[in-house]
Order: C-alpha cells, then structure tokens, then sequence
C-alpha cells in the first residue's frame, strides 16, 4: 500500500504565472437559481463525458420516463445516459453537438409530454456512508455522473483510487476560476446540504483521509453559506480554504498547488501525490443520486453576458437546446455578437443556438461585441515574453509558437508543447495579437495524427513483415514436406526397381520392333535391281522433301 | 439564431503593439527634455532627421517587400528606433549623419531581416555602431552643456552648422565642441591623472559629468515608470546597472585613484538610455527570467570593460550588440521550470 502523506498548508500559495481578470460573476447572481424548465424536445448526445460514447437501448417510438436509462456506457471509462423528461423518442440520429469544430454526433430526441413522469429509481441507497465503496462506485457509474467541472470524466473511475493506492486528500474544487461562469458559486449559495452529503460520501467512497474545499477567495456568499454548513452539521474532517482568485487557479493542478504547496508531476496524476480532485457540482450530483435517487438529468448552468437580457443560473435537463436557455432568460439583447459555451477563456463559440446543453455545460455566455470582440489581425512576435510570465505551466510560449509556426513538431515537444494546458493567458497579454492555444491545440493535433500516422506505417510493417515470414516459413514448411515424401518413399525400394525394370522391359520391345524393321531392310538384299529401285522410288514418293532413301 | 466563431480566448484583449510602442516615447520624454536643455537645438534635429528617416526607409522597404505599409507603420516601432538613435548622435553632427545611420538601422539591421520581430540585433545600436566606426570625427562632435562657460550655438548658428556645415565667423569646431565626461575621463586617466583631480574639472557635476547627470536622471525616472506601466521587465534594467555599479565598485575600491566610481559610471553617457530603453529592446534580447537577469549583467560588465580598457569612450552600444548574439543561447541554456516537472539540469 502506497502510504502519502500530503500537508495543507497554513497559507494557500499564488499559483504561478496567471492572470487577475474582472469576474463578471454578479450580473449571474443577481437572481436566485431557479429551474428551466422542460424544453419541447431535447437533444440528448450519446457522448457527453471523456471515453467510449454510450450505446442507446431505446428505439423511435418508445415512450420514456424521467431518469429512465436509455443508453448504456459500453466500457469502464464511459457513463450511461439517462432520460432528461418523459415523453416520446422521436428520433435517434446524428445533430449539432457542444464541440468547437461545430460537428454532429448520435442524439436521442425525446419530445417532452409535459408530464415529467419520473421512473421508478433504483440508485437510492440506505446507509451509504456504511455502504461499501465498490457499490457506491457502481451507483454513482449507474446515474451517468461525469466532473461536472468541464472535462465529464466519468467520476466511477475517479472514485477508485485503485487497489495499491491510498488517498490521503479529497480536495473539492470550488475555485470557479473563469469571467463570467457562476454555477458553482450559486450551487453552493442555494443547497450547500447536498454539496455536503455529497462530500461525505466521496469521502466515504475515497476512504480520504482529509478533505479540503478550495474556494477563490472572491465569493464571499458561496463561503458564508458553505462553513454556515459545516459548522451546523459539527463536521470537523472537512475544511474550507479561500484562495488567491486567479485565473487559472480553478485548474486542477493549480489549486492542488495553491492548497498544498504540491506539484502534480507533468502527465501525471494528481493520484500520484495521494491526491483527488472533485468538482463541488459533481458533489452535489452524487448525494442527489444516491439519497434521492435521480440520476445526472440535470445541471445548474450560468447564462449570462450582455447578449442575454435577464442573466441567471437555471437548473438545466441534459438535453436543452441553448435557445430554450436564452429565452428561459428573457431572450437575446440587441448587443449580442457571439455565442460561448463554457467561459470566455477556454469555452469555444457555437454556431448555432439549437446545440443543447450537455453534462459538462457550465455556462452560456452571450457575449456583446464589446466582450468578445472580432480577433484583431495578428503582428510578428516581438518576443516581449509577456507570455512567459503569466504562463501557469512555466513554459516558454513565443518559442512553442516559432515551433508550430515553423512546423518543427520535435523541437516543439523539446519545449514540452504537452504540458501546456491551453489556458489562453499567453494569447490575452501578447501584444501582437498572435492566437497562440490556436498554434498550440494545431501542433497537437498535428503530433497526435503524425503519431498514429507513424503507428498506422509501424502495423503496415510489421505486417508486411509478418507476411515475408510467413511466405519463407510456408516454402520451409513444403520443402520439408517433399522431403519427408522423398524419405518416406525410400523405404519401397522394390518399386521403384519395378518402374526400372517396366521401362528397360519397354526400351526392349523398342529395340526389338527396331530390330525387325531392320531385318525386313536386310531381306531387301536379294531384290532385284529394279525392285530396289521400285522401293525406293516408292519410299521417296511417301516422304515427299527428302532427296535421299 | 446563427453566430461567428472563433477559437478562445475571447475577451477584449489587454496589449497593443503600438500603444506599447507609445509608451516608451512618452517615457522618453524626461530624458530627452534634459539632453534638449543641456545640449541645445541639435538634439532636436537629430531627432525629426532620424524619426523622418526611420519613417520613410521603413515605408520603402515595406512597399518593396510587398508588406502593409500603414498598418505596419502604425506599430511605431520604426519611430522608436529613429528616436533612440537620435537621442545617442552628438547634437552638431552634420544632418546626415542621423540619414546614414538610421537609413542602416532601417534597411539593413530590420528589414532585411524580416522587419519587426525577426532582426537579431538592435536596429538602432547597429545604426549607431556603423557611425561610430565609419565617422568618428563627426560623432565627437558634442557641445559643451548649458551652465558651462563656453561658447553656446543658437537656433541660426545650429541649423547653419547641422545643414550647411558653416561656423560663426568667432568660432572654430573646437571651440563650439566639448569632450564628453567619459572622454575626459579616459583620455585623462591614462595620461595618469587621479579621479580625484578629473572630477574636479569644471565640466564634472555633482556626481558625474556635469548635464549628463541629469540626462541620465530624466531616463531613469522615464525608465522607472515604464516599469511600473508593466512595459518592460525589472530583470534587465536592474541586473545591468546591478552589475556595472558592481563590476566599478570593486575597481574603485580597489585604486579609487584610477577608476572613475560607480556613481559616475551609473550617470554618464548612455547608462540610464541603454538599461531602460535599448537593453530592454524585447526582439533582440533574451527572453527568459534567468536569462534576462544573465543579458543585462553581460551589457553592464562588457560597458565597463570597453568604457575602461577598450578603444572607445562608451561602450553601450556594443556590448548591446555582442549581447544580442549571446541572447538566443541564453534563451536555451535558461528554461523556467515546467510546472510539475524536476529542474531541467535535473532532468538531463
């Protein structure tokens, strides 16, 4: 059993590099947290966390319940997705899905009947904090709960610290870091109960030694209510540490830093350290699946910006396409230019407004012109090194951005390209207006496809190879064969003096028909003159050509 | 409802080339105002024959490599180099003295290395250092300053020497002409005079030359603010004059009669200009935190060591320039840390 010890410490650290941005986060809160209500038709996307998309067990036509499953995760990392509503599958097809290239992926459409009939659950548990931690894992995997933080990985799997591992801190990650996304803040402001069974309960799962809620030290209401909890509920094991608001401290390894002084080690985890990380949303999802028995359906979600008239979070079904979300909002404003999912740092722009919300939608931000304005033209790079000081991952962007201008993909994994953790803080100092994630997330994408290009010639080969080999190993294997033959055949040596002595029998009566044929010539002897002369004007006659007898 | 897209981050961004650009013009201004005071008119044609030059060489060698001419003007980059040439040409140079040298800056030391951001050597120093060489006669040509008791050119008499090259009938070169501190002190100094004796010369001040003190002030003061407006980094400014004020401390502790002192090697010449605004230069200088700290100390050691032992009064301008080409193995011998990651001399 691996054994680590990790301290917090006494007073949280800046993180490294980063950027201090105006929150934007009241024009959202300024409402209380309210539902959405039930769309006409939701879009449910068969792959809405990190892993395997999930296979549907529905078909056009059937009716469905609210919570009811209609389509199961086909391997460990994956989550099954479930029923947003009750109501009719109308079609199951490929539609407009959250993804900054604006592709299409299988949905399943429900029309909604409006009666929000819920099926029976069978994800309640009693005693879960007596509960053992492989059942709790499987409920939590049977509700579909992915991080609701952003990246949906399947939370069943980060439950598991695995059998040779112990973890020694749960942090829970409450540091919403970005402009404008406020769910988490309202969340904690409006059931900070659930967030704390939730909480118990991972603990429970984790077998955690400490836990520990990160918080950026710029909500203060999310604060007060969270330790107003804490202290009525006498829980001692769980602390609650404001931290410098910085952005990116809500990243997962910077608020690990900011908590504990402790780098996650480059393409590691932060497991490695006795560490794991939660979102608080992913908390409260958790105690609403297995102390009330509904599965992930629905996630509270910020609309907001200057594009939307009333901004507000809303309790959001998985399934609701954005335009239902704006008008739950009063509808769009005059002013609104472009249409973010997620903040305005690392969300991406959406085409259209059909795109439904999904598990990992944290904020729908309506951004006028002025908030998110057109990309201004890009000048050379002066090598300011701006970028190099507000880098959270302590690397060099203006030489990953020569490398990936230049396409030199080795040199540019010389500079560990793959620790960058497309934060977008180069791209907002650089005063050339260079869309540096844009050069970095290409040159990924660029290394990913060389390399599985280089696999794909790698398999050709071996193939290939394997072929030449078999083909030498068949001629071996058929030479051995006729040689076997050849041996086996020497034992019947009488046989082949048979076959000899048929053929010298036959060469005889060659021989010997020869040898008549002569003896006739020979009785041509005593023919007369002219009777020779007769045969052989005769012979000459049948063998027309040939001037001679 | 159908919208634009683009790739994040999306927010208004923060920086712009050309309001960075302006900033370290204004920063200038302090500077150039006390060398304007102490130096006369020249200063000021130095600077609209350089700023004029910059502009149009740049416009031409923009319009001949096919690239945005006005866009590409408006950064301001051009401006700045022909400003901070001209505030290093000796007032009373003939006008095309600033030509040549900024014409060279320009065209050869920028543009033909791709224009901005791709010229491995400062563009002004280069135009500077191609004067110095090819024309030293004419880049001694310094007035005496405001406040001494020499012969002092007017308006007429300034423009009439810069563009025409014609003297008042009562004067001679030398007699409009004075010998920068620096060229006092190293003429002296090795005909065996004492510091203390150079310093009481009349053309000293308070601390350093007399005038160029408060050049050298104005910048600094410039220089502090552009530093705290977050346009250039504390590293190089501070680990270059960190190191000259060192490097002439320790020769001054050792033969205080010998070399000039710290102070003195800190206000005179183009200290204050060369750490705040030509060190500073992002494109040709070295970019990481380390290896700004190592370029600046490099430049303030090299000044010393060429104002001291090598041929010419000042050295700024060349141990600019040797730096630039130590920057991009700087840049790879420092890497920051990656985050999460041992330190590189760890790792390898």
């Amino acid at each position: 059993m691996q054994c680590l010890m990790v301290t917090l410490l006494s007073q949280p650290r800046r993180i490294p590099g980063g950027l201090r941005l105006d929150a934007n986060k009241a024009q959202s809160l300024q409402q209380p947290l309210r539902a959405a209500g039930v769309p006409e038709r939701l879009y449910i996307p068969l792959s809405q966390h990190i892993g395997d998309a999930a296979e549907p067990l529905v078909e056009v036509g059937d009716q469905v319940l609210k919570g009811q499953l209609i389509a199961r995760s086909p391997g460990y990392i994956s989550a099954p997705v479930h029923a947003s509503s009750s109501g009719e599958v109308v079609a199951i097809g490929d539609y407009p899905v959250p993804h900054p290239s604006g592709m299409q992926a299988a949905c399943i459409v429900i029309a909604t009947d409006g009666r929000d009939q819920a099926a029976a659950d069978d994800l309640r548990m009693e005693n879960v904090l007596q509960a053992d931690p492989a059942d709790i894992r499987q409920r939590v995997r049977d509700a579909g709960i992915v991080g609701l933080g952003g990246a949906g990985f399947p939370t069943s799997v980060k439950l598991n610290p695995g059998p040779d591992r112990e973890v020694d801190l749960l942090v829970i990650n409450a540091a919403e870091c970005e402009p404008y996304i406020s769910c988490d803040e309202a969340l904690m402001c409006s059931r900070p109960w659930e967030i704390l069974e939730g909480i118990r309960i991972m603990r429970h799962a984790l077998q955690a030694r400490q836990v520990v809620i990160g918080i950026e030290d710029n909500m203060p209401n999310a604060i007060q209510c969270l330790q107003h909890c804490l202290d009525e509920s006498e829980e001692t094991g769980i602390r609650m540490i404001p931290v410098p608001t910085i952005y990116p401290a809500g990243g997962e390894k910077q608020l690990i830093y900011a908590l504990t002084g402790e780098e996650v080690p480059s393409q590691g985890l932060p497991i490695d350290l006795g560490i794991v990380c939660h979102n608080v949303g992913t908390a409260a999802a958790i105690a609403r699946a297995l102390l009330q028995g509904e599965p992930l359906i629905s996630r509270v979600v910020t609309v907001t910006g200057e594009g939307v008239r009333q901004p507000a979070n809303l309790e959001v079904r998985i399934g609701t396409p954005v335009a239902a979300l704006i008008e739950a909002c009063g509808g769009y404003t005059d002013a609104v230019a472009r249409l973010l999912m997620g903040g305005p740092m690392m969300g991406f722009s959406l085409r259209s407004d059909t795109i439904p919300a999904i598990k990992t939608t944290n904020c729908i931000l309506a951004a006028s012109y002025r908030e998110a304005p057109q990309a201004p033209p890009a000048s050379p790079c002066i090598r300011c090194s701006d970028c190099v000081d507000v880098c959270p991952a302590g690397l060099l962007p203006q030489q990953l951005y020569w490398y990936a201008h230049a396409r030199d993909f080795d040199r540019i994994q010389d500079y560990h390209l793959f620790d960058c953790i497309e934060c977008g803080c180069c791209a907002q100092v650089c005063p050339s207006h260079i869309p540096l994630v844009q050069y970095y997330r290409f040159a990924k994408t660029e290394i990913w496809s060389l390399e599985s290009e280089r696999q794909f010639s790698e398999l050709a080969r071996q193939r290939h190879e394997a072929r030449l080999q078999r083909l030498e190993r068949e001629k071996k294997a058929l030479e051995e064969r006729r040689a076997k033959a050849r041996k086996s055949l020497k034992p019947k040596a009488g046989d082949a003096d048979a076959k000899q002595a048929e053929i010298a029998a036959a060469l005889q009566r060659v021989k010997a028909k020869k040898a008549e044929q002569s003896v006739q010539a020979r009785n041509t002897s005593e023919l007369t003159e002219q009777q020779q002369a007769d045969i052989a004007a005769a012979e000459r006659r049948r063998s027309p050509g040939s001037g001679q007898p | 409802m159908e919208f634009p897209t683009r790739s994040s981050p999306y927010l208004p961004l923060r920086s712009d080339l050309s309001r960075l650009m302006q900033r370290v013009m204004l920063a200038l201004v302090p500077g150039a105002l006390a060398l304007l005071w102490f130096f006369g008119w020249g200063v000021l044609f130095n600077l609209l024959i350089a700023a004029g030059t910059a502009l149009l060489a740049e416009a031409a060698m923009l319009q001949l490599r096919g690239r945005p001419v006005r866009a590409t003007l408006h950064d301001g980059s051009a401006l700045l180099t022909g400003l901070l040439l001209g505030l290093s040409l000796p007032p009373l140079a003939p006008w095309w003295i600033a030509v040549v040298g900024t014409l060279f800056a320009i065209v050869v030391a920028k543009q033909l290395y791709g224009g901005i951001g791709y010229n491995p050597f400062n563009p002004a120093m280069v135009g500077f250092v191609v004067l110095i060489i090819s024309f030293p006669l004419q880049m001694t040509l310094w007035p005496p300053p405001q406040g001494i008791d020499a012969q002092i050119l007017g308006l007429t008499d300034t423009l009439r020497l810069v563009f025409a090259g014609a003297l008042p009938a009562d004067a001679s070169l030398d007699s409009v002409t004075m010998a920068t501190p620096l060229d006092i002190t190293k003429t002296r100094l090795g005909l065996n005079y004492t510091w203390g004796e150079i310093l009481a010369d009349p053309r000293f001040g308070a601390f350093a030359g007399h005038g160029w003190e408060w050049v050298n002030v104005g910048f600094l003061f410039g220089g502090i603010w552009l530093w705290q407006r977050r346009a250039i980094h504390w590293q190089i400014p501070a680990s270059m004059l960190g190191s000259l004020f060192l490097v002439s401390l320790f020769f001054y502790i050792a033969d205080a009669d010998s070399f000039g002192s710290p102070l003195f090697h800190l206000f005179s010449g183009a200290t204050m200009l060369g750490a705040f605004f030509i060190a500073t230069d992002p494109v040709s200088a070295a970019t990481t935190r380390r290896g700004r700290l190592y370029y600046g100390a490099g430049i303030g050691v090299l000044t010393y060591i060429i104002r001291t032992w090598g041929g010419y009064p000042e050295g700024i301008a060349f141990a600019v320039l040797l730096m630039n080409m130590a920057a991009p193995t700087i840049d790879y011998l420092t890497p920051p840390r990656v985050f999460g990651r041992r330190d590189p001399e760890e790792e390898s």
